[in-house]
């Protein structure tokens, strides 16, 4: 009852999934793909989270007072320099 | 809060994007576009190349959105990022007189604020390949925990703040290889480089951070569909 032989399982299937994905092979053509929702699923869960990770990050502003802060760190280190050259 | 006003000639044209979900037409952060650079802000670099500290202020308010927006999702806690934001432009000002123009600078500023970020982490002791999170089991306890049934599955749109705040909940080590990787764009080879780990770790690792995401918003969904249940 073991179906075709060379079927693979959900388990060894997504074991490699890492390896398939990083190695840029379109992951979608694989056969265990073809009669799994289960693992399909998946894929098209990470593909969403992948794409939604370009797409959905804003920048946001610092605070105002952040400049004021690197103003006086870089005055003070610019302070020392002169000490050490005179 | 209204956001402090940026002016018009200063604003990084690819940060002008308003606060709408919707996709827009091309990714928000990734690295300089290849085309030349925008020759009133290769004056100001000159400028300040040169010490003129009016133009380094124009720099940072060119730059301070990007690079803190960076620090913030790597470290993911606001006062950490206003420190790293500092140490990265003063490590700028340090260094700006060394950029010979190889690289678009907005690419370059990035990669050393990434590593300013990455080198006052490992100085607090993080590791950021933590063998602990490399090792935490995942897929191996079988598909029908951890991949539930495809009424499951994530709808096709993830919202935002969902996604910042699983995103800041991910261990350090799956946080900085995402942001780096999805959100900033870089390749594996350079990740590896920047973290000092293998390629296939740094793909185990990312495989492994999107994994723990989808748990997350499967969770969130679960109990936001509750809610409006009753
Ligand atoms: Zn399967």
């Amino acid at each position: 009852m073991s179906g075709e032989p060379k079927q693979i399982s959900c388990a060894e299937f997504q074991s490699h999934l890492s390896e398939l994905i990083g190695s840029g092979a379109d992951v979608s053509a694989h056969p265990h793909l073809q009669n799994c929702a289960l693992c399909q699923a998946l894929l098209a869960d990470l593909q969403t989270i992948a794409d939604a990770a370009r797409q959905l990050f804003t920048n946001v502003e610092p605070p105002d007072d952040l400049w004021k802060q690197i103003e006086s760190a870089i005055e003070k280190e610019e302070n020392e320099e002169d000490k050490d050259t005179h | 809060m209204p956001q402090s006003e940026v002016p018009a000639h200063l604003a990084d044209p690819a940060e002008n994007e308003s606060v709408t979900p919707q996709p827009p037409a091309e990714p928000v952060v990734r690295y300089a576009p290849a085309s030349a650079p925008d020759p009133a802000e290769a004056e100001v670099l000159a400028r300040a190349q040169a010490g003129d500290h009016h133009a380094f202020a124009q720099l940072y308010a060119l730059h301070k959105r990007r690079i803190y927006s960076l620090c913030l999702r790597m470290v993911g806690n606001i006062a950490e990022a206003e420190d790293m934001t500092q140490e990265a432009f003063l490590q700028l000002h340090r260094k700006i007189a060394t950029f010979r123009g190889d690289s678009a600078f907005s690419t370059w500023l990035h990669r050393l604020a990434i590593n300013v970020v990455l080198m006052q982490l490992r100085k607090k002791g993080l590791n950021l390949i933590s063998l602990d999170e490399a090792m935490e089991p995942t897929p191996e306890e079988g598909p029908g925990r951890s991949f539930g049934a495809p009424d499951l599955r994530l709808s096709g749109s993830i919202d935002r703040l969902a996604l910042e705040r699983a995103v800041a909940d991910l261990p350090a080590g799956y946080r900085l290889i995402f942001i780096l990787h999805d959100v900033e764009g870089y390749e594996h080879n350079e990740i590896a480089t920047m973290l000092d780990c293998s390629i296939g770790n740094s793909k185990s690792q990312l495989h492994k951070a999107r994994l723990k995401l989808r748990e997350t918003l499967q969770a969130q969904g679960r109990t936001s569909a509750k809610e409006t249940q009753s």
